[in-house]
Order: structure tokens, then C-alpha cells, then sequence
């Protein structure tokens, strides 16, 4: 009998053991926090540049557009220090290769975009010979936005000076405002913004002088782009105001 | 309760029908006319319906919230300390018990608030009931023509789709189904449906037979846990011998079946899509039934159409077309077939909308500057601007419920946003909080808004538009869509069971459709670009 208590006696104890191991093991559960994780490294920064159209004449404009990520300082060689992102009109007399270093952190990168610049067309024909229309494509520049945005950039300013001052000397020409969108949202809301893009151009050149009786505008959103691939530099091209000539 | 009484207060609602014989309705032109078998089973239908009201609360899709659970740690062990001294061996037990229950208990309430350590929110139909197990046995030709093959294929396959895509039926499947399956009343074998392995609670069934042209369709649905009076439904059919009308048969004898079962709302399988196609050449507005059959373009403008609205009485497509003028809004006449005459607006004029009477349109409109949201009369006339901010603002629509609020998407800070107001401009308020919300779609209950949604949107971002579902209340909102592409322009059904979209996820721009808790998704489209498709309204 005695025996029987003492094998029960160990038996309980063992049990109680076994909770006190079993609660010391839900008590622990929640008692420590992780360690914290060791700080990652810094990213790597990376960097894309590209320019658009890649070959023009001398005279003429490209656009260059450039993506950064994880980089403190930007940098363009010729243009100077950038913003992270963004494009900007450029008319080189020659052949150029433009070169971007992103350094940030995580380590320096580079990247290249080649413009080529071909000779300066013949001297344009006697201005007796050139059609109207023929000056009006030659002269007029379309105006490019920034996404979802429908205010004239700083850069674009030089173009519709230009426009303004084109319309200014030829009083019988009249134009259409065409406003595109890049493939990027919605159908809808994209017609409404290249609307506004339209009406942000006419605007700029009624406030230079052009009588706004001579300026149409129509949105054709993202439902006629110029350019269907999907990266930055063919949406840049698809975000614009285009001018159509109308006699 | 009882059963007389029952009877008395429902009489009213079955269909004055003779027996056996067809009822043929000159105003219905080539619909199929259909008369109840009997008057004496239509009661009966009413009783069964009765007994299953109780089972089937289904109004539309609901949400359910839960919260983290946030255990509280119980402290069990202290009351039987002082028992210490008592006697071991039963204290040793409670202990184990006791801590085995603490160990349990703890682990059952750490594990759920590991795995859901975020709120979350689950929408869907008829959550919380199980679904009525439903056997659709294949019908059987009743006569020797040797049109039944083909007539049959179609009538069967529409059936069971509409059935499966109607979110208020578990089919059981067919594989399940006994050998013999009846053709008629008589052949109905209970046994072999309401035991397992079918288990089924009900059972629809009937027979079709064709002869010289012409086609009558019976049906019944039985309710085979029930042998004493088993039949809820009995229905005949009769029109041409064509895969048309014996697929508008299947739908209307479907849409009988998901009124008895889905708590009394009026199916979807005769509603109609209107969508953008460019498979001519432009983008034109198309029609199809709500399962994608019977494609068929609607408009010829060999421009641009964008944005069709249905009426709500289904005789009228208000849209957004591209004229030598700009943006107008255009109107087409599916009572005419033609297009019908709508007031030139000047400006941009996009994203129609129809108020919930049918009396007034909502668009956007820059006749004076930024495009703004207008409400003018169903004609056109009286057209007023209800905004004012600047901002690019498009697709209004209205809160199909009330008629009194509007629901638009406004550029005003910047990406778009989804906002409401009153439908006289009053009180806009912002809905959704971050991204690029657009294509509100209010459901026809007034309750939820669904809308096409770039939640996190910005460089180094997953740049995927999906359909979300906002509670408009609580603002409390869901994801619907997951599986990849752009997903936009969401559409309620008339049910609002359903949501209809487009997405480009299987590589092109087709229409896909989905239940309303985002399972079931079925593609429409599989022939050039489709876009923006809006459900009729019934």
C-alpha cells in the first residue's frame, strides 16, 4: 500500500513536473521579443537612360529620359546635376554620348545613351517654294507633359514661345490642339487629362498673343498614340500636345 | 403555422394559369409562352419556398468584419493552490488537466492570431448558409425528331451554366447522379437522389421535344427530401425549334429555379452586356447575353464609342462618341435600332450615367474649361454643372438605391480618386485614400461601390489595377480581384451577385465576370479588344 502512495507520489510529481515545464514553456512564448534583424545593407542603385529619337539632324531636338533608384546624387555628363528621374528636350550640334552616374549608398552606376547627330539639312528652299503647311510642321514644336499632370513644364516653354511666335507671323494658318495620353489608367480619366493637356496648350498660347478663335482643341486621351511600347521614353513621346495645321 | 393559411396568403401569388394548356401572349412576339403545369403544385411551391425561406437569407453580397483575436491569458491554476494539500493523485490529474487545457487553450488562441494578424474582411453571397445541394439531371427528348440531339446540348448546357454561375446553388456533380434519370414526374426515383452519394435536397429535371418547327420544353424542380409533395416548380414551354429560343427557354426556366432558391431575387439569365469592341476595325458598342453568347454589334459610327450605359427600362444607349466635333454624348435606340438625336454640348462630354428613374443623365463635360461632372434631363436639356474643382473629373454614377447621390472619380489633388456627393453637388467627400482609383460602379442595393483601384502606385510598386468592393458607410473596403493584369470598369449585375469587368490577364483586353466575393470567374470575350462592360438593369 505504502509502496502503491510512494509510486503515486512520484508519479505526481512527475506530473507536476511536466506542467510547471509545459507552462514555463507558454509563459516563454510570449516573453522574448526577436532580435532585432541586422540592418541591410544598403540597396545597390540602379540607372537607365535613354534618349528619344536616337538619331536626329543638327538643329533639331531629342528628348532624354533617365530612371534612377536608390542614388543620392545624380549626375549627367555635359548637363550637369539631375533630379532621380525625369527627361529633358536636348539639341546637340553633334554626335553625343550621354553619360549618367548614380551614386548612392549601396555603390555607384552607370549608364549610356548614344544620340547621333547627322549634318544640318540643306539650307531650307526659298521661303517662295514652301508650302504653309510645310513651314508649319517644320516650325512648330508639340509640347510634352509630365505624367498625370496637364500644366505646361519649364522646359516646354521654349517650345510654345516658339509656336506662339510662328502663329504670330503666319495669321491665316489655323490650328487643332490634340491632347494624348500615355497607355498608362483608365480610358475615361485619360480623355478628361488629355483634354486638360489640350486646353493647358491653348491657354499658353492665347496668353502669347494667339487669338483663341484660331485654336481648336480635341482630346484623343490614349486611343491614337504615337508610340506603343510600354517603357518611359515611348510614354514621354505619347504625352503631349500635337498640332495639327488647319487652313 | 398553418398550412391553409399559408396557401390563403400567398394564392395571390401564382401565376392565373390553365392546366396542360399553352398560354400564347401576342405582345410577347417570338418569346416563348410557358404555362404552370398546375395550379394545385404552384401552391405547393409556395409551401416548399416556405420551408427553405428560413435556410436562405441571401440578399445580394454582405460583408462580415472580424477583428484579431486578442486572447486573454486565463489564469486557471490559481483557485487550486490552496486545494495543495488534498489529495494527490486526483490533484495531480487536475493539474494535468488543468494545464493540458491551459497548453490548449493557449495554443488554439496564439495560432488564428498568428495566421490573421490583420483584420481582415470577407464579402460574398449568402455567407454563413449553406448552399442548396442541386441536381440538374440532364432533360430527355420526348419525341423522335431528330432535332432533340442538338436542341438538347444547347438547352442542357445553358441550364447547368446559368445554374452554376448563379451563386445561389451548389450543383451536385454529375458523376454522382444515378443511372436513370427521370424525364418526367413518374420516373423520379427519391432514394436514389436524397441519399447519398448525390444527396441531393433538390432535383430539376423535365423533357424536351421538338416536332415540326416547334419546341416545348417541361420542367420541373422537386424537392426530394420532401416525397410527401415534392414538386416546388413545374413549367412549360413552348416556341420555335431554334438553339435561340431554346437557350432563352433554359434561362428563364433557370432564372425560375434561382428565384425559389436565392430568397426570392429575380435571376440574371435573360440580362443583357454592352460593351466596346474593336473587332470591326473601330470601337464600336457591342451586346451579348449575360453568359457571352449571341455577340452582336450595336453601333456602326466607324469613329470612336466609349463608355455604353444601358437604361434602366433597357430601350435606350447612352455613350461617348467621337464626332468631327469632339467628345459628344450619343444615344441609340435598341426599341429603333437606330441612333436618336441628343443635344450638341461643345467640349469634351464623356461617361454617361443614368439615374436610377431613367429621367436625368450624369457626364462629364468641358464646355466651360476642366472637365466637370453635369446632370441634365434624360433629353439632354437642362444641363447644369454639379462641380467645380479644376480637376479632370469623370465616370459618375448614380447610387441605384436612393437616386440621390452621385459617385464620380476627380483629379482634383492630383492621381485620381474615387469621391461621393449629392446629386446636387453637396457634400463631396473622398472615398478612397492613396493610388489610382477610377470606374466607381454602384451596387443595386446602394450599399457598395466597386471601382478599378492601383493601391500602392508609385515607382518600385506593383503597378496592378484591381476591382475592389467599398463598403460606403464604413468605408471598409476588399480586395475582389488577385490573379494579375489590369483589371478596370467594374459592373454590378442586376442580382447583385455579380460583377462583370474587363481585364487583360489572359493577355488581350476581354470581359470576364465574377461573383460578387471575386470567386467564380468566367471569361466573355475571346475575340478582339473588349471593354467597358455595363449589366442592364434587369
Amino acid at each position: 500500500m505504502k509502496v502503491k502512495q510512494q509510486r503515486i507520489k512520484w508519479f505526481a510529481l512527475a506530473v507536476i513536473l511536466g506542467s510547471v515545464m509545459v507552462i514555463g514553456a507558454c509563459g516563454k512564448k510570449k516573453a522574448p521579443a526577436p532580435p532585432p534583424p541586422p540592418p541591410p545593407p544598403p540597396a545597390a542603385p540602379t540607372a537607365s537612360i535613354a534618349v528619344s529619337p536616337t538619331t536626329i539632324q543638327a538643329g533639331q531636338s531629342a528628348s532624354l529620359t533617365w530612371q534612377t533608384s536608390n542614388a543620392t546624387d545624380v549626375s549627367i555628363d555635359g548637363i550637369g546635376a539631375v533630379q532621380a528621374n525625369g527627361s529633358q528636350s536636348v539639341s546637340p550640334t553633334d554626335s553625343t554620348t550621354y553619360h549618367l552616374v548614380a551614386k548612392g549608398a549601396g555603390g555607384n552606376q552607370e549608364a549610356t545613351a548614344r544620340l547621333t547627330v547627322t549634318a544640318a539639312p540643306p539650307p531650307p528652299p526659298p521661303p517662295a517654294s514652301a508650302t504653309e503647311e510645310e513651314l508649319f510642321s517644320q516650325n512648330v514644336k508639340d509640347v510634352y507633359f509630365d505624367y498625370d499632370k496637364s500644366d505646361v513644364r519649364g522646359d516646354q516653354q521654349s517650345s510654345v514661345q516658339a509656336d506662339a511666335a510662328f502663329l504670330g507671323q503666319h495669321t491665316d494658318i489655323n490650328v487643332t490642339i490634340e491632347g494624348h495620353c500615355d497607355e498608362r489608367g483608365s480610358t475615361e480619366y485619360n480623355i478628361a487629362l488629355g483634354d486638360k493637356r489640350a486646353n493647358a496648350v491653348k491657354e499658353a498660347l492665347t496668353g502669347a498673343g494667339v487669338s483663341p478663335s484660331r485654336i481648336k482643341t480635341i482630346s484623343y486621351g490614349k486611343e491614337k498614340p504615337f508610340c506603343t511600347e510600354s517603357n518611359e521614353a515611348c510614354w514621354q513621346q505619347n504625352r503631349r500636345g500635337h498640332f495639327v495645321y488647319q487652313k | 403555422m398553418n398550412r391553409a393559411n399559408l396557401i390563403g396568403n400567398h394564392s395571390g401569388l401564382a401565376d392565373c394559369s390553365i392546366s396542360g394548356k399553352m398560354r400564347h401572349n401576342a405582345e410577347q412576339g417570338s418569346r416563348p409562352s410557358e404555362s404552370s403545369l398546375d395550379e394545385r403544385t404552384m401552391r405547393k411551391q409556395i409551401l416548399a419556398l416556405n420551408s427553405y425561406r428560413d435556410t436562405i437569407l441571401s440578399y445580394g453580397a454582405y460583408i462580415s468584419v472580424r477583428w484579431p483575436l486578442h486572447p486573454e491569458m486565463d489564469q486557471p491554476a490559481r483557485s487550486d493552490r490552496r486545494q495543495l494539500k488534498g489529495n494527490l493523485p486526483s490533484l495531480a490529474l487536475k493539474r494535468l488537466v488543468v494545464t493540458l487545457a491551459c497548453a490548449l487553450f493557449v495554443f488554439a488562441a496564439i495560432l488564428p492570431s498568428v495566421v490573421l494578424a490583420q483584420d481582415w474582411v470577407k464579402t460574398g453571397t449568402s455567407l454563413g448558409v449553406e448552399k442548396v445541394h442541386l441536381a440538374v439531371a440532364d432533360f430527355k427528348p420526348a419525341s423522335a425528331d431528330p432535332q432533340n440531339a442538338a436542341l438538347l446540348k444547347t438547352f442542357n448546357d445553358t441550364l447547368w451554366n446559368d445554374l452554376d454561375v448563379s451563386g445561389v446553388v451548389e450543383l451536385v456533380s454529375k458523376s454522382f447522379y444515378p443511372l436513370q434519370t427521370p424525364g418526367q414526374p413518374v420516373d423520379v426515383n427519391f432514394l436514389a437522389w436524397n441519399a447519398p452519394p448525390p444527396n441531393a435536397a433538390m432535383l430539376a429535371f423535365g423533357n424536351l421535344a421538338a416536332a415540326s418547327g416547334h419546341v416545348i420544353v417541361q420542367g420541373w424542380l422537386y424537392d426530394v427530401k420532401n416525397t410527401q409533395s415534392p414538386q416546388v416548380l413545374g413549367k412549360q414551354y413552348s416556341d420555335n425549334a431554334t438553339e435561340a429560343a431554346v437557350r432563352v427557354i433554359a434561362h428563364r426556366f433557370a432564372d425560375e429555379i434561382i428565384y425559389r432558391l436565392g430568397g426570392g431575387i429575380a435571376g440574371i439569365a435573360e440580362s443583357s452586356l454592352y460593351f466596346v469592341s474593336d473587332r470591326s476595325g473601330h470601337k464600336e458598342i457591342w451586346a451579348m447575353d449575360y453568359d457571352g453568347a449571341n455577340q452582336r454589334q450595336v453601333t456602326h459610327l466607324g469613329s470612336i464609342a466609349l463608355s455604353p450605359r444601358i437604361s434602366p427600362d433597357g430601350t435606350r444607349i447612352a455613350f461617348s462618341g467621337l464626332t468631327k466635333t469632339g467628345w459628344e454624348i450619343m444615344m441609340y435606340s435598341l426599341d429603333l435600332n437606330r441612333m436618336v438625336s441628343f443635344p450638341h454640348i461643345g467640349g469634351t462630354n464623356l461617361s454617361p450615367a443614368w439615374s436610377a428613374d431613367g429621367a436625368k443623365l450624369a457626364f462629364s463635360s468641358s464646355k466651360a474649361g476642366a472637365p466637370e461632372i453635369y446632370v441634365a434631363d434624360a433629353s439632354g436639356g437642362n444641363a447644369r454643372r454639379i462641380t467645380d474643382s479644376k480637376g479632370p473629373e469623370v465616370g459618375p454614377v448614380w447610387n441605384r438605391k436612393t437616386n440621390a447621390q452621385i459617385a464620380f472619380v476627380s483629379g482634383r489633388t492630383g492621381l485620381p480618386q474615387i469621391y461621393t456627393m449629392e446629386s446636387d453637388g453637396t457634400n463631396q467627400q473622398r472615398v478612397t485614400d492613396q493610388g489610382y482609383a477610377v470606374s466607381p460602379s454602384w451596387s443595386p442595393n446602394g450599399q457598395f461601390l466597386i471601382f478599378a483601384w492601383v493601391r500602392k502606385y508609385g515607382p518600385g510598386e506593383p503597378g496592378a489595377s484591381d476591382i475592389y468592393l467599398m463598403d460606403v458607410a464604413s468605408k471598409q473596403w476588399v480586395q475582389l480581384t488577385h490573379d494579375g493584369g489590369r483589371n478596370d470598369f467594374p459592373s454590378w449585375s442586376p442580382d447583385g451577385r455579380h460583377i462583370v469587368f474587363q481585364s487583360n490577364r489572359s493577355g488581350s483586353l476581354e470581359i470576364w465576370m465574377m461573383l460578387a466575393d471575386g470567386t467564380k470567374v468566367q471569361q466573355l470575350t475571346f475575340n478582339g479588344r473588349n471593354t467597358q462592360p455595363n449589366w442592364s438593369w434587369k
